[in-house]
C-alpha cells in the first residue's frame, strides 16, 4: 500500500484524512465521553446521513445541484441538528437525555424519505454508510483539512474553559464563564467533525472513533491531558492499521477502524488488570 | 472607588418553583470581615450564595459586588467559591488532583491563554496549603470524600481570591482537618485580609473565629457583629434548631452529612 500511495491520488486523500480524522475524532471525543455525550454524537450522525441523502437526491433530481460535494449539507445538518438538540435540552430539562431518540430517528426518518424519493440505495450511500477508501476526493481533503485546523485551534485555545465546562460547569459559572455559549461552540464542533470523519469510517460508525479510543486511554492514563494525547495516539492507530487491512482485504475500512479499536480497548483492559494483579 | 463593602444584597426575594426561598434579604458584608452564616436545613443559605455568584437570579433586589452591581461585574477570579455540592461530581473524571486545582485559574489566566508552567509554583502551593502534595498526581476520583473537598478548597484559594465564599466546607473532612482548616482560614483572613463567607452547622466553632454573624432562616432572622450575637444567640438559635441547641454543638458532624448526598 506504500508504495501504491504514491501512485494513485484516492489512495493518498484516503490516508491523509483518515490520519486527520485519527487525531481529531478522538481530541473531541475525550470530552464527549468525559461529559457523558456519547450518545448525542450517535445521534448527530444520523442528522449528517440525512444531510447526506438530501444532497444526493438533488444532485440527482436538479441539475443545479450535479456538482454539490455531499459533504456541505451533511455539515450544514449535522450543525442544524446540534442546535436543535440544544433546544430539545432546555426544553426537557430533567429529561435531557429524550433529545437523543427525537434527534437521532428524525435524523434516520428524514434520510429515509430522501433515499426512497431518489430510487433507493446507490453505491455512493453505501460508502457514506460504512465508509469508503477509493471515495474520498481531493475536495473533500481539503474541506476536512480546514474542518481539522478550526478544531484544533479552538480546542487550544479555549483548552482551560472546555476543561473546566466538562469537569464542573456549575463552578465555570461561578468563576464567569458564558457555559451557555461554550457548549454551543463545542457542539457545533462535534456535528463539524462528525461531517469530516464520515468519509472514513462512515455515518454508522463515526462515533465510535470518537469514544472508543478514550475508553481504552482512560484505561491506562493519569489525568485529562494524558488522556486525550493517548486517546490520540490509539485513534491514529485504529485508522493506519483499519486502513492497510481495508485496502488488502478489499473491506469497507469503517469495520476495519472499529474492529482494531475494539481490540486496543481490550488490549488496554488486560493491561490494566496485568498491572493490577502484580502489584 | 471601591465601596468599604464587599458584598452587598438588597432586598432580595427569590423562589425556585413555589414557595418564597428568600424574602426581602439585605446583607452587607463589610471588607475583611469573617462572616459565619447559620440557618436550618432548607433555610436558603446555599440558595443566598448562589445568588451572590450570579447562578440563580433574583426576582427582585440587587447584588453589588465591589461596589459594582451585579450585571456590570466582570473580575469573577476576585471571589473563590466551594459549594456545598462539590464532591457530587463525575467520580470517573480523569483529572489529576493538579488539573482541578490548576482550573481554578481559568478566568485569572485570562481567555486564549494556558495555565502553563510559569503558574505552578503558586497551584503547588494552594496543594500545600490542604496537606494534599502527597495526592497531586493522582487522579481526583481515586481519593476520599474528605481528601476531595480540600482538593476543591485548594481550587477556589488557588486564584488569591479577594473573597472566600464556603459553603459548609469542612463535611466529611476529619477533625484533625476540620481544625488545620480552620486555621487556615484564620491566616487568610489575618494575613492576607481575604474576605471570608462560611456557610456552617458548626456554631460552637464559628462564634469562636467569626467576626459577623448571619442567621438566615427564609428571612434574615440577625445580622450583625459577633458580640451582638453572643448576646441574642440561645434565643435565635433554639427559635431556629429548637431548644435542644446544646446537642448541637456536639453532633454537628453526624447532623451535616446527609443533606449534602
Ligand atoms: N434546584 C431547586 N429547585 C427547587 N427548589 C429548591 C432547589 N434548591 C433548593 N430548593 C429549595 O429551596 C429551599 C432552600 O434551599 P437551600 O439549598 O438554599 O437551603 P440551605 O439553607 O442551603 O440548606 P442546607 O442546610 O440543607 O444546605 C429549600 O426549601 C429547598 O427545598
Ligand atoms: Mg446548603
Amino acid at each position: 500500500m506504500i508504495q501504491a500511495i504514491f501512485e494513485y491520488e484516492f489512495l493518498q486523500n484516503a490516508f491523509l484524512t483518515g490520519l486527520i480524522i485519527g487525531v481529531i475524532a478522538p481530541l473531541l471525543g475525550a470530552f464527549i465521553v468525559v461529559r457523558r455525550l456519547s450518545l448525542i454524537a450517535d445521534a448527530l450522525s444520523h442528522v449528517t446521513l440525512s444531510g447526506i441523502a438530501a444532497s444526493l437526491f438533488l444532485s440527482k433530481t436538479f441539475v443545479v445541484f450535479n456538482g454539490l460535494n455531499p459533504l456541505w449539507l451533511g455539515m450544514g445538518f449535522s450543525v442544524a441538528g446540534s442546535l436543535f438538540i440544544e433546544r430539545l435540552r432546555t426544553v426537557y430539562k430533567h429529561y435531557q437525555e429524550l433529545a437523543i431518540p427525537i434527534i437521532l430517528s428524525g435524523g434516520i426518518g428524514i434520510g429515509v424519505i430522501f433515499i426512497s424519493l431518489a430510487d433507493g440505495f446507490n453505491t455512493d450511500l453505501f460508502s457514506y454508510l460504512f465508509g469508503s477508501v477509493s471515495a474520498v476526493s481531493r475536495s473533500d481533503l481539503w474541506l476536512i483539512l480546514a474542518i481539522a485546523v478550526t478544531v484544533i485551534s479552538v480546542v487550544i485555545l479555549l483548552y482551560k474553559e472546555l476543561f473546566l465546562l466538562s469537569f464542573d460547569e456549575e463552578y465555570g459559572k461561578a468563576s464567569g464563564l458564558s457555559t451557555r455559549f461554550l457548549h454551543l461552540v463545542f457542539m457545533i464542533m462535534v456535528a463539524l467533525v462528525i461531517a469530516a470523519s464520515m468519509r472514513i469510517v462512515g455515518i454508522l460508525l463515526v462515533s465510535s472513533l470518537m469514544t472508543l479510543p478514550v475508553a481504552a486511554a482512560m484505561r491506562v492514563a493519569r489525568g485529562f491531558k494524558q488522556t486525550i494525547f493517548f486517546s490520540i495516539a490509539f485513534g491514529e492507530t485504529a485508522v493506519i492499521f483499519g486502513l492497510f487491512s481495508a485496502f488488502y482485504l478489499d473491506l469497507a475500512p469503517g469495520g476495519t477502524i472499529v474492529l482494531s479499536s475494539i481490540l486496543i480497548l481490550l488490549t488496554a483492559i488486560a493491561f490494566k488488570k496485568l498491572q493490577a494483579m502484580r502489584k | 472607588m471601591e465601596s468599604s463593602n464587599v458584598i452587598e444584597l438588597k432586598n432580595i426575594h427569590y423562589r425556585y418553583d413555589r414557595d418564597l426561598v428568600l424574602t426581602n434579604i439585605n446583607l452587607a458584608v463589610p471588607k475583611g470581615a469573617f462572616l459565619g452564616i447559620v440557618g436550618p436545613n432548607g433555610s436558603g443559605k446555599s440558595t443566598m450564595l448562589k445568588i451572590i455568584l450570579g447562578l440563580q437570579k433574583p426576582r427582585k433586589g440587587s447584588v453589588v459586588l465591589f461596589g459594582q452591581q451585579q450585571s456590570k461585574f466582570r473580575e469573577w477570579e476576585r471571589i473563590g467559591y466551594v459549594s456545598q455540592k462539590a464532591n457530587a461530581f463525575n467520580t470517573g473524571f480523569p483529572a489529576t488532583v493538579y488539573e482541578v486545582v490548576a482550573s481554578g485559574l481559568t478566568k485569572k489566566a485570562g481567555l486564549f491563554r494556558m495555565i502553563g508552567n510559569k503558574r505552578r509554583p503558586q497551584i503547588e502551593k494552594a496543594i500545600q496549603a490542604v496537606s494534599m502534595e502527597e495526592f497531586m498526581d493522582r487522579n481526583i476520583g481515586e481519593l476520599s470524600g474528605g481528601q476531595q473537598q480540600r482538593v476543591f478548597i485548594a481550587r477556589a484559594i488557588v486564584s488569591e481570591p479577594d473573597v472566600l465564599i464556603l459553603d459548609e466546607p469542612t463535611v466529611g473532612v476529619d477533625s484533625k482537618n476540620v481544625q488545620t482548616f480552620y486555621d487556615m482560614l484564620e491566616r487568610l483572613n489575618k494575613e492576607l485580609s481575604i474576605t471570608l463567607m462560611l456557610v456552617t452547622h458548626d456554631i460552637g466553632t464559628i462564634t469562636n473565629k467569626v467576626t459577623h454573624v448571619a442567621c438566615l432562616n427564609n428571612t434574615m432572622h440577625f445580622h450583625g457583629s459577633t458580640e451582638d450575637f453572643e448576646q441574642v444567640k440561645d434565643n435565635e438559635l433554639s427559635q431556629f434548631y429548637g431548644h435542644d441547641v446544646q446537642r448541637l454543638h456536639h453532633d454537628h458532624d453526624h447532623s451535616n452529612e446527609a443533606p449534602t448526598l
